[in-house]
């Protein structure tokens, strides 16, 4: 056997592939669900954060602040790991898909806050001056004036770091998560064939190469011209 | 709540094991970050040779590692490079994915830097003799470096928290030791005082980054 057939035969083994295609796939699903969950609940919750935080209340900044840098500080893993293994000591038993939705959204949320903040307080203070006096109220000011444009700071930066954070859904599989990766290992020790895994590795790429290619169009779209 | 969450006794009898963990996510931070540095480097330095026979490749294979979660470049190393009969250990392992997928995000960043450097600035450093070499390292690289200072720290933390990975493959980092802690002493108190651990570790960085960033975009 040349050396490439035997590679094929080990890492591309077609028998194993079809019958594991179907974990691979399910893995997908769960891959896929996580995913948005993680990038809508986040990125809502770092929104409103940010937007609080416009209020100006001083008690209430700090504790934004704090959960900020929380987040920001802890690896995502380990955030995992506590509400997995954690939670359950004091009475509560979250899975690992909900474990590893809440770390996640919870990282999301953080950076996204940090970079809608930034956002906000880039805009000028004339900005605000002006559109307060032409007699728009503190709310319409915040909507109609100061967030389009905060948005298209926060954009590039955003999809970065929406897409560093998504990835992190295989983090899950070591909490049990049936997502690709863990889909993949369980298929990998079931089979003793590293065929799954390599096929996981490629369904990784197929969602998240495409994301990966558009977050570079829009980063160039929505650069701040100077 | 404090006597699962935060009992003293535990922390007492687990701080050894604890320690050694933080000792070792600190060793392992010195090695990585210097690794992901240099494949940065090789990355940024390529993509200054502003050929579409380089770029291109080039851009290929860093969207390929920004798409690709680093557990699974890990898990891949680790569990399925064996079946190729290469049996290289979770220590190795994590030091070769860091280097790829660390050194791709460092070379997007410092490839940024570079392009930062008016080309007036090339032209004039070899203009006075220096060489190509010369005029990257006296000239270009020094400043390309300061314009992109937050981002260099900000990914430098991210590569920092990014070594608790090592734990899944049995590296006996901070996280790996809490957890070995936390099934000794059957108590989650271990990985709450592994999270204050990191997050006492980190937070000085989070807050100087928060600094930077802000001014960075006020200035625009």
């Amino acid at each position: 056997m040349s050396s490439w057939s035997r590679f094929a035969e080990t890492f591309l083994n077609a028998k194993v592939m079809h019958r594991y295609l179907p974990d691979i796939l399910s893995g997908v699903v769960v891959t896929i669900e996580l995913a948005l969950l993680v990038v809508v609940t986040g990125i809502a919750a770092g929104l409103t954060l940010a937007l609080l935080r416009s209020l100006g209340l001083r008690p209430l900044n700090w504790l934004i602040v704090g959960v900020v840098d929380l987040f920001r500080s802890l690896p995502p893993l380990v955030v995992i790991v506590l509400i997995y293994f954690g939670l359950p000591s004091a009475g509560l038993a979250p899975s690992g898909f909900a474990s590893t939705w809440l770390s996640l959204a919870f990282v999301l949320m953080a950076f996204s806050e940090e970079i809608f903040w930034a956002g906000i307080t880039a805009v000028d203070r004339g900005q605000w001056e002006a559109a307060r006096s032409t007699g728009l109220t503190f709310g319409q000011t915040l909507t109609s004036v100061v967030l389009p444009q905060a948005f298209r700071l926060a954009i590039p930066p955003l999809t970065n770091r929406t897409i560093a954070i998504t990835k992190g859904t295989a983090l899950g599989t070591v909490v049990a998560v049936t997502e690709i990766l863990g889909q993949a290992s369980s298929a990998m020790s079931n089979s003793y064939n590293p065929s799954p895994l390599m096929m996981g590795a490629a369904a990784y790429l197929v969602l998240f190469f495409p994301v990966v290619v558009a977050a570079r169009y829009i980063e160039t779209r929505f650069a701040w011209k100077r | 709540m404090i006597q699962t969450f935060f009992n003293p006794e535990i922390i007492v009898a687990s701080w050894p094991i604890v320690r050694a963990g933080l000792l070792n996510t600190v060793l392992l931070s010195l090695l990585v970050v210097p690794l992901g540095l240099i494949g940065g480097l090789i990355l940024a330095l390529l993509a200054s040779v502003k050929k579409p026979v380089v770029r291109w490749p080039l851009m290929v294979w860093v969207d390929f590692f920004r798409a690709f979660p680093p557990l699974v470049l890990l898990i891949l190393l680790f569990a399925g490079l064996p079946f190729a009969g290469l049996e290289l250990g979770g220590f190795i392992c994590v030091g070769i994915a860091f280097f790829l997928n660390t050194g791709a995000y460092y070379g997007e960043i410092l490839r940024a830097g570079i392009d930062s450097v008016p080309a007036g600035q090339i032209e004039a450093a070899r203009s006075t003799g220096l060489s190509r070499l010369q005029a990257m390292t006296y000239v270009v690289l020094p400043q390309a470096v300061r314009n992109v200072l937050p981002d260099l720290l900000s990914n430098t933390l991210e590569v920092v928290k990014l070594t608790a990975l090592g734990s899944v493959v049995a590296v006996p980092e901070l996280l790996y030791q809490a957890r070995q802690a936390q099934s000794l002493t059957y108590s989650p108190t271990p990985i709450v005082v592994a999270a204050i651990v990191y997050f006492l570790m980190l937070w000085p960085v989070v807050r100087l980054l928060s600094r930077l960033e802000n001014r960075a975009l006020a200035r625009r």
